[in-house]
């Protein structure tokens, strides 16, 4: 036994000595609001104090702390300045997913109690070891920068209706530490799963015997069907491979047992390595099938074709190649699942609890309504929780052997195993007229989507589409080729194939407008698509086109920093760029609903049934928000039951930036029609002001008695005509618009790229809660500085957060973001997504600015110093 | 089934060293990562917990022991040809590392990206090492052998850094990795420059992650010796260099190679 102090209470725990203190906190004394991503100080998720400094808890030994006093978020968040970092946190929204919220709390708890009112650099210096992947790191840094302001002031009754910087209603869990993900709870008899991956791309192998005192699952051991897949016809991944493995870290089988039984047992594997087809390779005349039924390994092509080139004074082309992006949403995958009756139920971090309810049921051969899924809080997802991961293999544990079972990926296993953004080989072309009017694009992209389907088609649905930008392009062609490799499987990851698209058309549009003798942006001004507008597929765009506002907003900050980027001197090189982008909110061409519901109860409670998963970007905040507004009453009035497929209807998965719009408007529907019942039930009129306190709704001052709850339910498709074989179609309701404008500086003899200043001005309709889109546009920079900078998934190389590089806090610089609101009327009070459209234009402006500052046309993404220095050595 | 030793004295730690050759603990830092990874599976160890020495705490000009974590370093008033050993304390990991990590531990680690040892290198650092049978003290260049191999003997526990007294120059350290914090060194140098009347009466230059152990540049410090700042530049950016840089996924060879030149440039302040 070891006695240990925690957050002031001493303790005796019965661990080994060598057992990580991350491990004893969560495991034994029950607190989670410790979190693990990584175990290996690389993401500081499990910060905690230690006699007041900070530690990665996942690297300190038990044995290490006898006599130590030990402070977790739980022990922190009630102090004086654990109260002042959640109220300022929570008023800057400096927490969206909230896995990495914990840590950055404790390392702040650290600065504070030195540093009172620190600068900047005080908060880099203190923070800098804690990575998040939504936020973007500024709202965390301005949050600990005004904490002391909060010291000894309590929140005011901050006003919550459509417009409002209503601090997020799950927000104060994250900040305590109380939010359960994925990790974070299991029934206490829960058996242990632990996977077994191939460590080869392509291989034949062969299972040995279960190893002693374990329950080994293999592919004969799933009840349904053993494959798995986003299309209903495409059921291509298997839960257990039967004999061959087609990506590094594809799952052949499964030991389930107690926890250190199934974590010390060996499962012998024979494998015998098969030769493994890159995408190159896999597109060879001739080459062997990953799938049969697929010639050429080509799993989808999109196209869209429209319009006849006319003369073009100037033309340009180029030749791109993006590398594998990992998610890396610091939660790994996480869950448990257990067998009630013949029922099951799942709960697990996922962005798509309807669809996993499909995908269980298949596996497990039983109807759909059999299958529970209780949402997790989700530490992160940006497509990657889109797709089931561990929900199949624990639902055949639990069923099979009639026990609880959980399994936590390691850090690892999460990147080998999940879904990726797309590599990209693209070659692109395009002119204008002598005055700057783009005369045509032609643009052939090539997506290496890997091993298994996934969302492979979606994206090379999405991709033709947007491949011409938000711009008056009179004739296209567009060709995008899922095709399948040895690799792992690409899926959803913010923008579906789009931000890669931009990166080769927004460079030609530099090349165009310096041709043209234009600047930049009226170059993008010039052709911006406009209210009036067809799109290359012939949809005829009637509302909400805020581009060429967006331009007119950025333009003084263009002049201002091309200005001082033309006066800077030094042996650094100074640029700025821009770059605009496009993006259809929801699935493309096809139906995608939400249904929202809301019930008065006799007893005056309100209660919203919210199906839509908040992955962090606050969709839990908004749609109460637009409810609440359509009711006309307060937010606080409301009740809230979230995304569980037993309680709410289907909201849709939280993807393609789709939950504002659809989910919102559906929201609405049920606020209005909620509304209605009350305002009938009244005998009011449309104008009734609604009142509820103490239980009593007051309808123009008079007591509303209920015998009966009263319903509202709202559901919106958004309309949509499906694309014939040139891309002619709506395939989307509407579109955001976005202009982003980069400053930076190129460090000439090491390539490095010091970024200075971005502006993004984004079209998003309406914002709904202002503090939540800045949020989504601030992290969605991040995730685009990451795109175009550093990250780069090599299996088997970079399999961890190491040698894996996501911006850290001192990547992002200062962003201004400038929200352009030309309302959509099919969107809820005129609102429409930004969660994908926040990422698009980043990587491309961030090219635009190095190009000016050095001449240089990156070709190879990431831009890794080295790769700068090259493209500028061919300048 | 993991054994865990967390001696009192010295001479305990050190007859425990004898007898099981355990991996020694002290920051964590290296050692938990190492459990970890895609087809890791944690190997039994023994363990022995060096935290409860306190004789090996300490930094001081003349002895930074097993102990001193890099905040300490970076905390410590320390003469100015340690600047870059302070400069490089605190680009190592986040301050949750800075605050447990050791240096000793970077040392006996022997990554080729190991922050520590070109600063280290310039200082004409020694390695006490200590077993049973005795002290022995090691150039640090002669205790790194290759990537992740060192001369300590199984039985031996690195107890201390002895630095001689160190040249009357401030040193500086330049790192470049693709990102700003937590990260990786694709190249590092440690310099530092000693004037006299106009002319170089001292140079000292280490460059790190550009072969598989850090590299005093001897060469170029001779060179060096005598010029004018104005020809030192010069000799910088010409002199052949002591490296054997790889091309890994933080960049190509000749990337590190080019990088490495002016980074030590940056380094002496040329």
């Amino acid at each position: 036994m070891i006695a240990l102090t925690v957050n002031g209470a001493s303790h005796a725990v019965a661990e080994p000595p060598h057992a990580r203190l991350s491990t004893v906190l969560r495991d034994s004394l029950g607190l989670t609001g410790t979190k693990v991503g990584c175990d290996a100080g690389d993401c500081g998720a499990c910060t905690v104090l230690i006699d007041g400094a900070q530690a990665c808890a996942c690297m300190v030994a038990l044995g290490q702390l006898e006599g130590a006093a030990i402070t977790t978020i739980e022990g922190f968040s009630g102090t004086v300045w654990g109260r002042a970092l959640s109220a300022s946190f929570l008023h800057h929204g400096a927490a969206q997913c909230g896995i990495c919220t914990p840590g950055m709390v404790m390392a702040a708890a650290e600065l504070l109690a030195q540093t009172p009112a620190p600068d900047e650099a005080a908060v880099e210096a203190a923070l800098g070891g804690v990575l998040c992947r939504c936020t973007g790191y500024r709202a965390i840094t301005d949050a600990v920068l005004a904490a002391h302001r909060y010291r000894h002031t309590s929140p005011a009754d901050e006003p919550d209706g459509v417009g409002a910087r209503l601090p997020r209603l799950d927000g104060p869990g994250k900040l305590d530490g109380s939010t359960r993900f994925g990790a974070d709870a299991a029934p206490a008899d829960a058996l242990w799963l632990r996977a077994i991956r191939s460590p080869h791309p392509h291989a034949r192998f062969t299972l040995g015997a279960a190893p002693p005192g374990v329950t080994l699952l293999t592919a004969a051991d799933v009840p349904g069907r053993n494959g798995f897949g986003i299309y209903p016809h495409i059921k291509d991944q298997p839960v257990f491979c039967a004999d061959t493995v087609l990506y590094r870290g594809d799952c052949v089988a499964a030991l389930v047992g107690a926890r250190d039984a199934v974590e010390a047992a060996v499962l012998e594997v024979e494998w015998e390595v098969l030769a493994p087809l890159d995408m190159a390779a896999a597109l060879a005349p001739g080459a062997p099938l990953l799938h049969a039924h697929l010639p050429g390994n080509i799993l989808t092509t999109g196209r869209v074709v429209s319009g006849t080139p006319g003369p073009s004074a100037h033309r340009a082309e180029i030749a791109i190649q993006t590398s594998f992006v990992e998610h890396a949403y610091l939660e790994p995958e996480a869950g448990y699942a257990r067998r009630v009756g013949d029922t099951i139920e799942v709960f697990a971090s996922t962005q798509a609890p309807y669809m996993d309810r499909e995908e269980v049921a298949g596996v497990l051969g039983i109807a759909p309504e059999a299958v529970r899924i209780i949402p997790s809080a989700c530490g992160g997802g940006f497509g990657g929780k889109l797709d089931v991961s561990l929900q199949p293999m624990l639902a055949v544990a639990a069923w099979r052997l009639g026990r609880p079972v959980r399994a936590v990926y390691s850090r690892g296993e999460s990147m080998v195993s999940s879904t990726k953004r797309h590599p990209a080989h693209i070659a692109a072309r395009a002119g204008c007229d002598a005055n700057g009017h783009l005369t045509h694009l032609e643009f052939d992209g090539d997506y290496d989507t890997g091993a298994y389907a996934s969302w492979g088609p979606t994206v090379a649905g999405r991709v033709p589409v947007h491949a011409s930008g938000p711009y008056r392009v009179p004739a296209v062609r567009a060709v995008a080729r899922a095709v399948h490799s040895h690799n792992p499987p690409s899926g959803a990851f913010r923008g579906f194939g789009v931000p890669q698209a931009a990166i080769a058309q927004e460079a030609l549009w530099d090349m165009l407008a310096d041709q043209a003798g234009l600047d930049r942006l009226e170059f993008r001004w010039r052709n911006a698509l406009r209210v009036g507008d067809r799109t290359a597929c012939g949809q005829l765009l009637e509302h909400s086109v805020g581009l060429a506002a967006c331009l007119d907003a950025l333009r003084p900050h263009w002049l201002a920093l091309r200005a001082q980027a033309a006066a800077a001197s030094g042996p650094l090189r100074h640029g700025v760029g821009i770059a605009c982008m496009w993006y259809g909110i929801g699935n493309t061409g096809m139906s995608n609903p939400s249904t929202m519901r809301l019930i008065l109860a006799p007893d005056g409670r309100i209660t919203f049934f919210n199906g839509a998963v908040d992955i962090g970007q606050g969709s839990s905040t908004v749609l109460p928000q637009i409810a609440a507004e359509a009711l006309g009453l307060r937010v606080a009035d409301l009740v809230h039951v979230n995304g569980d497929s037993a309680l709410t209807p289907d909201a849709g998965k939280t993807s393609a930036s789709r939950q504002t719009f659809v989910s919102g408007r559906a929201a609405m529907e049920a606020g209005l029609a909620l509304r209605a019942a009350i305002l009938r039930r009244a005998n009011a009129g449309p104008q009734a002001r609604l009142v509820l306190a103490d239980g009593v709704l007051r309808v123009d001052g008079v007591a509303l008695r209920l015998t009966e709850p009263l319903h509202g339910e709202g559901s919106f498709d958004p309309p949509t005509v499906a694309l014939d074989a040139d891309g002619q179609g709506i395939p989307y309701a509407c579109y955001g618009f976005a202009a982003q404008v980069v400053a930076l500086a190129v460090d000439p003899k090491l390539g490095t790229v010091h970024l200075h200043k971005i502006v993004a001005a984004h079209d998003v309709g309406r914002a709904i809660n202002p503090t939540l889109v800045e949020g989504q546009i601030h992290g969605g920079i991040a995730q685009g500085i990451g795109l175009a900078l550093m990250e780069e998934y090599i299996p088997g190389r970079t399999e961890n957060l190491h040698d894996y590089l996501i911006p850290s806090m001192g990547d992002v610089p200062p962003i201004e973001t400038i929200l352009i609101e030309d309302p959509e009327p099919l969107g809820p009070y005129g609102a429409k997504g930004v969660g994908e459209p926040a990422l698009v234009a980043t990587a491309p402006a961030i090219f635009s600015a190095i190009r000016d500052a050095t001449g240089a046309v990156i070709t190879r993404v990431p831009a890794r110093p080295d790769r700068v220095l090259e493209a500028m050595a061919r300048v | 089934m993991d054994r865990y030793f967390r001696p009192r004295t010295l001479t305990e730690a050190l007859d425990i060293m004898a007898e099981h050759a355990p991996r020694p603990l002290a920051g964590g830092t290296d050692l938990y990562p190492a459990l970890t990874g895609a087809f890791v599976q944690r190997p039994r160890l023994d363990w022995m917990d060096i935290t409860g020495l306190a004789t090996l705490r300490g930094v001081s000009a003349e002895r930074i022991g097993a102990l001193a974590t890099w905040s300490d370093v970076a905390q410590a008033e320390l003469p100015p040809a340690m600047r870059a050993l302070a400069q490089a304390a605190r680009q190592v990991g986040g301050r949750q590392v800075q605050n447990r990590g050791t240096l000793l531990g970077n040392l006996c680690n022997a990554s080729p990206a190991a922050d520590g040892v070109p600063p280290l290198l310039i200082l004409d650092a020694q390695v006490e090492l200590a077993s049973a049978a005795g002290v022995r003290l090691l150039p640090l260049d002669e205790f790194l052998l290759g990537n992740r191999q060192t001369a300590r003997r199984p039985d031996e526990l690195a107890v201390a850094l002895r630095l001689p007294p160190p040249p009357q120059a401030e040193s500086r350290f330049e790192k470049l990795g693709a990102r700003r914090q937590l990260v990786i060194s694709i190249a590092m140098a440690a310099g530092l420059l000693r004037m006299a009347e106009g002319r170089v009466a001292q140079a000292r230059v280490a460059v790190g992650s550009c072969s598989a152990v850090a590299r005093r540049q001897r060469g170029l410090e001779a060179a060096l010796h005598g010029a004018t700042l104005a020809e030192a530049a010069g000799i910088v950016a010409t002199a052949p260099l002591d490296l054997a840089p790889i091309g890994d996924v933080r960049g190509s060879a000749e990337y590190r190679l080019a990088a490495a030149r002016t980074l030590v440039a940056r380094s002496l302040g040329l």
